[in-house]
């Protein structure tokens, strides 16, 4: 990303607003399913997301159930087409994945989209790790 | 007694020892496991729950114990290699020796991240990157377009300043020395120059970048030269913390060694400084 570094472009509002209207970094139809605003951080869970980011499917949902075993998404799971991604949430609210582990960004639709930006078109793979 | 040396003072033949050593780990299966180790206290170590490796106090000695397992199966291979660190607020530009083709090789090439040159590059043929989290098997980089700077001397100094070791809740939020130097807090240390480095490093599975161990080894480096300031400050929690690891209990996965048994490198090794 040109400009500012990532850290700074993904915890500016405005960074993520021209992300997300840039409708040329979209696949078709993305658009009708981008959420207009960020979730906002509260004291539950953010709220659902389902979008295409640079060609790929993301999806994030509060995590039902007992979602234990290697998961510690802070409740919340991510999906990148359908793969769960590992999700964590720091103490302060901010949220890091483990693609993007040293990097906090402010929810976990910023954590998916970094995570597609790593990826590079590359599969993710279901954790843990093989 | 092992001497861990700055890698820009490394002779030519030191840094052909220290790869040929990891190579050998890597070819025998025995590098991967500590890759996979890593990641599984990454993954698991939580703000609110049990933290052991990460985001916790004993980061810092559960690295120095991680380092010296790993610096032991290199010297099973080599017992002349030790660990060497790097100093990423002197040598802070790609251009320094550490990224030269003779030792870990450069940055990765604008398209995919990929490295070109060294010894763990893909297209010399002996560093398949196994455990991963993606369907990549090439080691990447993308030095400095993560972040910008690596950082200064100042800011480590700032950090080396702070006299208490860790504070409650002793995880990502604390102030204190260690958070300050793990980098979730302030000017960040650590965790900057994984950022910085990109590629796997920036990943759970940042073993898989040999440079792993040079920065950890810098970042242990600065824990000794931070409990030479502050003699009179220990590690804490000392005692009774839920989810942490207080001075006398022990670390998993090796549930035989304590915080209070890994405070003194010296027992171990010694810096090229000291």
């Amino acid at each position: 990303m040109p400009g500012p570094t990532r850290r700074r472009a993904l915890s500016s509002a405005a960074a993520l607003a021209a992300a997300a209207g840039a409708g040329t970094l979209l696949a078709p139809g993305a658009r009708a399913a981008t959420r207009p605003h960020e979730p906002e951080h509260r004291h539950g869970a953010p709220e659902s997301f389902d979008e295409v980011y640079h060609g790929r499917r993301i999806q994030g949902r509060p995590a039902t159930g007992s979602g234990h075993h290697h998961e510690h998404g802070g409740g919340y799971a991510v999906f990148v087409d359908g793969v769960p991604l590992h999700l964590m949430r720091n103490a302060d609210g901010t949220w890091i994945s483990v693609v993007t582990h040293y990097d906090p960004v402010p929810t976990p639709l910023a954590a998916a989209r970094a995570a597609v930006d790593e990826l590079r078109g590359a599969a993710l793979l279901p954790f843990p790790a093989n | 007694m092992t001497v861990r040396k700055n890698q820009a003072a490394l002779t030519a033949d030191e840094k052909r020892r220290f790869t040929g050593a990891v190579l050998e780990l890597k070819r025998s299966g025995r590098y991967d496991a500590f890759v996979r180790t890593h990641n599984a206290f990454i993954m698991a170590d939580t703000d609110t729950g049990a933290r052991t490796g990460h985001r916790s106090p004993s980061f810092l000695p559960w690295h120095r114990r991680f380092l010296l397992d790993f610096e032991r199966a290199l010297q099973s291979v080599d017992p002349s290699v030790a660990l060497p660190y790097w100093d990423w607020s002197t040598d802070r530009t790609v251009r320094a020796a550490l990224w030269a083709p003779d030792f870990l090789g450069g940055t990765g090439r604008a398209s995919d991240g990929r490295v070109m040159d060294g010894p763990f590059a893909a297209a010399a043929g002996e560093w398949p990157v196994s455990v991963r989290v993606d369907g990549r098997t090439f080691l990447r980089r993308s030095l400095g377009a993560g972040v910008r700077e690596l950082p200064t001397r100042a800011e480590v100094e700032s950090v080396l300043s702070i006299r208490t070791y860790d504070m409650p809740p002793y995880n990502s939020a604390s102030d204190g020395f260690r958070n300050h130097l793990e980098g979730w807090r302030g000017v960040n240390l650590h965790n900057r120059v994984h950022v910085w480095v990109g590629g796997q490093m920036a990943t759970g599975v940042s073993p898989n970048d040999p440079v792993f161990w040079l920065h950890h080894a810098f970042v242990d480096k600065l824990w000794a030269e931070w409990r030479r300031r502050h003699p009179d400050a220990g590690y804490v929690p000392t005692g009774g913390t839920p989810d942490v690891v207080d001075l006398d209990e022990t670390m998993k996965p090796w549930n035989d060694v304590r915080p209070a048994d890994l405070l003194d490198h010296t027992a171990f090794y010694t810096f090229d400084d000291e």
